[in-house]
């Protein structure tokens, strides 16, 4: 909390520092820690990738099942993104209910993912107002040390690339049954999310912990492949001038365009 | 039903070779807005906001003392929003408990409000916002928020400014302000903003759909042009109730010098 005397101090030296165009580890204003991301490693899901960005820590499963479509969309597939702040994952989480910053972390994440039309719903259907195909996708955060947003998109990606989805095979009767053949999900577009954070008078990408708890705020852009934007969600209690949104954005692009190759490089 | 009308609009758009949006508005027309100040006797303020359809109150209650005691901050105060849709506010109906999306969106209005108030000034204490969706029409956040500000100023609060909010967007390849519901729903992209228009400053940014980077920023740009608008009104209806109460007391000086909107402009 940005409220106390230690965060204050803790503060004041991290916003001196990046004024001087240098972070506290080192790094430049616009550059990640490092990525280390591994995919298909848990056999019970259908895909699977766990991502490292510094000490922060998250793995992200897709499962892949049967269940109901919703009333308005008869024939369209259902995607589901959760996330869970897991209590190992940082001392002050606990168990229990989502805190809302993890709402808010599932619902950006599955935004960017839902606005690029990742994955075409339509053909997910399996009998029209029963039975359709669902897939969820959990985020799974196990060490908390800031920028959940990116690493977790970037993990939502590379498991949806490597998914192996089963087939499934409907009879005349209506009577689903699981085959043993998978096929690779079909994405129509590779959307990553980049935050950028504002500290004092400066811009910086990839807040540690310690960052991201004295930032005055944060905007985050999810781009696709294209160059297209597909979601933007800016929070903290301050305002971005236009110019400053105007940058964030081509901050995205480029730094979107770094993670998706390093993404799709471990397919 | 609905596809006739569709074929309807394919027609007369070939015909006339114009393009129209769904409701004949101009692409950077606004929905008829009416607020009214000073709705809800036992709220310190409170507003009203029709905006299209959208039907909005919002009442204010604070600074007061903060329940729970462990969420209060010794030296500030705490702004809380409560953002909450009517279970009829919508077709089909929903259920009162607050959804995933109420509990995003109660925090982006807050980060949107935040910087227009003082809360340095009341420590241990928390200002109430609370706005009930009476009826949804599209654009509910935007129209929260300013009714969310014209309650706080009618509050007595001391504000920077007002805070205005406002949406724009891309219709069938068209940017366009003020999006409706059917807009919203059958769109390609809708970009909600909120704006402090005497600091130039942007407090709420979303974005959801697919646009280039150069739309993203004209639709930015078309926003806080309806938000400036917007503004005009929010100070009409402030003038309203507060204009009627001077007139009655103070006779004969010239009544209309004082704006009680502009209250602590400066610290």
């Amino acid at each position: 909390m940005s409220n106390n005397i230690v965060s204050r101090l803790k503060r004041k030296k991290i916003v001196d520092v990046v004024a001087t165009g240098k972070r506290m580890d080192g790094r430049e204003l616009l550059q990640y820690r490092d990525w280390e991301i591994k995919t298909n490693f848990i056999a019970k899901s259908e895909g699977s990738a766990e991502v490292k960005l510094g000490k922060t820590h998250v793995v992200v499963g897709v499962k892949i099942g049967i269940g109901h479509p919703f009333e308005d969309t008869p024939d369209a597939g259902v995607m589901m993104v959760n996330a869970e702040y897991t209590p190992v994952a940082h001392p002050t989480w606990e168990p229990g209910p989502p805190p809302k910053d993890a709402i808010e972390l599932a619902r950006v994440v599955d935004r960017g993912l839902r606005a690029a039309e990742i994955i075409d719903m339509d053909k997910l259907g399996l009998v029209s107002g029963v039975k359709v195909q669902m897939i969820f996708v959990d985020l799974y955060v196990l060490n908390y040390d800031g920028n959940l947003i990116d690493a977790c998109s970037a993990g939502a990606l590379a498991a949806l690339t490597t998914a192996e989805a089963p087939k499934f095979k409907v009879s005349k009767k209506g009577e689903i049954e699981k085959t043993d053949k998978t096929e690779k999900l079909k994405l129509r577009a590779h959307p990553l999310a980049v935050t950028v954070c504002k500290i004092g008078d400066s811009l910086i990408v990839d807040p540690t912990y310690d960052e991201e708890e004295v930032k005055d705020g944060r905007i985050t852009i999810t781009v696709d492949e294209n160059g297209n934007l597909n979601a933007i969600q800016k929070r903290g209690p301050v305002g971005f001038t236009l110019d400053e949104i105007k940058k964030c954005i081509n901050i995205a692009s480029e730094k979107a365009a770094e993670i998706r190759a390093l993404v799709l490089a471990g397919e | 039903m609905s596809k006739t009308t569709k074929k309807k609009t394919t027609k007369r758009k070939t015909s006339k070779k114009k393009w129209a949006r769904v409701d004949g508005r101009k692409p950077d027309e606004l929905r008829p807005v009416h607020i009214e100040s000073g709705v809800i006797p036992n709220a310190d303020g409170s507003a009203y906001i029709e905006m299209g359809r959208n039907k909005i109150i919002a009442g204010v209650y604070g600074p007061r003392e903060m329940h729970p005691k462990r969420f209060s901050k010794p030296n500030m105060g705490v702004l809380r929003c409560r953002y909450h849709m009517a279970p009829f506010s919508v077709d089909p109906r929903r259920s009162p408990a607050p959804s995933r999306r109420d509990q995003e969106i109660s925090m982006v209005m807050t980060d949107a409000i935040e910087p227009a108030l003082f809360l340095e000034r009341y420590p241990r204490s928390v200002i109430d916002v609370f706005v009930e969706i009476i009826e949804a029409d599209g654009g509910t956040r935007c129209a929260s928020i300013n009714a969310a500000a014209v309650a706080l100023a009618d509050a007595g609060i001391p504000m920077k400014d007002l805070v205005s909010s406002c949406a724009a967007g891309k219709y069938e390849g068209n940017l366009i302000l003020d999006l409706g519901d059917y807009e919203d729903k059958k769109g390609e992209s809708d970009v909600p903003v909120a704006y402090l228009p005497k600091n130039d400053q942007v407090t709420l940014l979303q974005m959801e759909g697919i646009m280039t980077q150069e739309e993203t920023e004209k639709c930015i740009e078309l926003a806080i042009e309806g938000c400036k608008q917007i503004y005009e009104l929010q100070k009409e209806a402030l003038k309203k109730k507060y204009g009627m109460v001077e007139d009655a007391e103070v006779t004969e000086e010239a009544p209309e010098e004082e704006e009680p909107v502009e209250e602590a402009e400066e610290e």
